[in-house]
């Protein structure tokens, strides 16, 4: 009987790798158009901010996080460009950027329709949160093996690895979104006679806002940090840089490359969550309709002034 | 007045079990019983009335019991599990999804307890609400929206956006939203709960002078006697499930079905239900018509029947005035005896329409019976302190 329990075996290891092979060789077509589309925008948008002059990025980037954040953190981020720049990190800081910000737009394009799916129909969620839950208690290591298999080393590979690793806060806060609009709500919708359609698109998304904003937020900083992890399969930028420092045993380089990532991330966290904030359903008033309070109460306090 | 809506036969039951809960139901099983048994809660049963067009229907019920559940049967956001739903003719229970999305824009509407207003959208884009939904031009939503927002008396916070408004103005918003469609039949959920109560008198008091301008067939869920009183004019109440009454304010205050219905009463201010013609007896006091009798033989009559005061009226039924046994006996005495002379001074009547808590201060400050008197000065009756007494009684 001892014999029998350690000679039973579930050989799981052994049927992913034949799943793997029989993908391999049965859906190269697929891989290989799923590669070309992922390059192609990954490329556009690292050339894109390659192409615009560094001191032109960094003014841009400066302007946004004053005008989305504040004058506080407009400075923290003309420190953060100057150290960047200092350090000599600047082109592996674009490549990151670029890398995340097309991982992220994959992932929101994938992943907002599945949140709202999963919120219209109880079915769909039943068999997605699971998989959500595995995509998450998964280390993040393991996403590297197969996407270096299917697609090699390289920009590619990595974003793949990043995207599905970034995916599931999107998709988890878009259901929870759509499911938390009130009832009242969902049923003025359809009282004064909303097709599902009009119920989706001009109650249910507008009131979830604020919380697909938070899962937004959340993808684009998982993205960041898989990006940098996927720098183990060659996905270059910040990443190269920290791994380079652990290879030669260079602590310096290592933290050079690190506080990029922690200023990147500070700046993709704070300007995010300002899209969020006034995209938000709680806070009402549109930009240009606090810029009309304003001035009213500007107008009020020169009257009283007189 | 022509039905406007009318409810056959309609059941809603929640759970796995419908069939089997309409079974026991049958059975004459109760509510409580049945959820015992098939974990089926029942939440209307049996509901079989008409609304008329252009009332203020009142459904009132304690939480749980129903009212809810009966008028989201009417717009179909709950499916009724049985029974029909006539509206002008076409069942709505039969209505194919793309009828029922038609009907809901054109025909009924509906105001939400928690208002329902869309934040992001200013108050005219929230009242053009169902306009745009079912595709009307640009113009024609503003145009509309403006329209019913003046009816409700927010036209100059048009361009303000939901969280700049009061309550009471974030409702007046939810009310044009359902005006601008200009759907006659209205529900409102709860539509004043949310509140303060000398707003929700107020809306009240605004939504009886629209019904007087334009009338909409209303349905208005409540919880509160008061309210049902002020703006009802019939009130049906719930009680797990089942509609347990039927009837106009005075009727339900007056012959309470149960002690359920009575329950409501606790606290309701009777005074404001009725008014002086409503309690007025005719009984109570012996009537002289003047020109069949001579004062001697009412003085007699008034004698025998050991009474003490009479009301004398003409031919029409017109009131005249109040003679007592002294008086008559004064009058008939004198030279030229005249009914006029009997009458007594200081028995001015009262108008039907006076209100209890007026007629109460006439009824102490007086030794005798106040009579009451028709709009065209005709007798109704008289109100004397046990009158009264009984009357505000019923609540307590």
């Amino acid at each position: 009987m001892a014999n029998g329990i350690t000679d039973f075996q579930i050989p799981i290891g052994d049927w992913v790798a034949d799943g793997v092979d029989w993908i391999q060789i049965n859906l190269t077509g697929v891989l290989d158009g799923i590669s070309e589309v992922l390059e192609l925008v990954i490329d556009s948008f690292e050339g894109g901010l390659q192409a615009v002059p560094p001191v032109l990025l960094a003014a841009l980037i400066v302007l946004i996080a004053t005008w989305r954040v504040g004058w506080k953190f407009g400075l923290f981020s003309v420190a953060a460009m100057v150290l960047i720049f200092g350090m000599g990190i600047w082109p592996e800081t674009i490549s990151t950027l670029a890398l995340v910000i097309a991982s992220s737009l994959v992932a929101l394009i994938i992943g907002i329709p599945i949140g709202i799916a999963m919120a219209r129909h109880d079915p769909v969620e039943a068999v997605v949160r699971p998989v959500l839950d595995f995509m998450q208690t998964m280390p993040p290591f393991v996403y590297l093996i197969p996407a270096a298999i299917f697609f090699g080393l390289g920009k590619v590979p990595g974003s793949i690895a990043t995207l599905i690793f970034a995916m599931p806060p999107a998709v988890r806060l878009t259901n929870l979104g759509i499911r938390q609009v009130s009832e009242e709500h969902v049923e003025a919708g359809k009282a004064f006679g909303c097709t599902s359609h009009q119920l989706l698109f001009k109650v249910q998304l507008p009131l979830a806002m604020p919380s697909i904003m938070a899962g937004i937020n959340q993808t684009i900083m998982l993205a960041l940090s898989m990006v940098v992890i996927a720098s183990m399969i060659g996905a270059g930028g910040l990443g190269n840089t920290v791994l380079t420092g652990i290879q030669r045993l260079d602590v310096g380089l290592g933290f050079e490359g690190g506080l990029g990532v922690v200023l990147l991330a500070i700046l993709l966290d704070r300007i995010t969550q300002s899209f969020g904030a006034v995209g938000g359903a709680a806070a009402a008033p549109s930009f240009f309709g606090r810029m009309r309070q304003a001035f009213e109460r500007w107008k009020d306090s020169q009257s009283s002034d007189v | 007045m022509q039905d406007k809506v009318v409810i056959k036969d309609l059941y809603k039951i929640f759970g796995p079990e419908p069939d089997e809960a309409l079974a026991l139901l049958e059975q004459g099983f109760s509510k409580d019983a049945i959820f015992e048994r098939t974990r089926t809660t029942v939440g209307v049963q049996k509901a079989d009335f008409s609304i008329r067009e252009g009332e203020v229907f009142v459904v009132m019920g304690l939480s749980g019991s129903g009212k809810s559940t009966l008028v989201r049967m009417l717009n179909r956001l709950i499916e009724p599990t049985r029974g029909q739903v006539i509206v002008d003719g076409h069942d709505i229970t039969q209505m194919s999804k793309k009828q029922l999305i038609e009907m809901r824009r054109s025909t009924m509407s509906m105001v939400f307890q928690s208002f329902a207003l869309l934040p992001h959208k200013t108050v005219a884009e929230n009242a053009a609400f169902g306009l745009n939904v079912s595709g009307a031009s640009k113009n024609e939503q503003r145009d509309r929206a403006m329209r019913a927002l003046e009816t409700v008396g927010l036209a100059p916070n048009a361009d303000s956006y939901p969280d700049e408004l009061s309550g009471g103005m974030k409702q007046r918003v939810g009310l044009a939203r359902a005006l601008a469609t200009e759907a006659p039949i209205l529900l409102m959920d709860e539509a004043f709960s949310a509140l303060d109560p000398l707003i929700r008198t107020e809306m009240q008091d605004e939504l009886v002078r629209l019904q007087e301008t334009e009338a909409h067939t209303i349905v208005f869920i409540s919880h509160d006697l008061d309210e049902a009183i002020r703006i009802g004019d019939r009130i049906a109440i719930m009680e797990g499930g089942a509609i347990v009454q039927i009837g106009t304010p005075e009727e339900i205050v007056t012959k309470p079905a149960n002690d359920y219905v009575r329950s409501f009463f606790y606290g309701v201010d009777v005074s404001k239900v009725f008014n002086a013609g409503d309690i007025a007896s005719k009984s109570l006091l012996a009537v002289f018509e003047r020109t069949g009798v001579n004062l001697r033989s009412a003085l007699a009559q008034l004698r025998d029947h050991r009474g003490d005061v009479a009301v004398v009226i003409d031919r029409g039924g017109q009131f005249r005035g109040l003679v007592t046994v002294n008086s008559l006996a004064a009058a008939a005495a004198s030279d030229n005896p005249q009914w006029e002379a009997a009458f007594l001074k200081d028995a001015e009547p009262v108008p039907a329409e006076m209100e209890l808590s007026e007629v109460l201060t006439r009824v102490t400050a007086s030794e005798r019976p106040v009579p009451v008197l028709d709009a065209d000065g005709r007798y109704r009756g008289v109100v004397d302190k046990t009158i009264l007494l009984h009357t505000l009684d019923k609540t307590t």
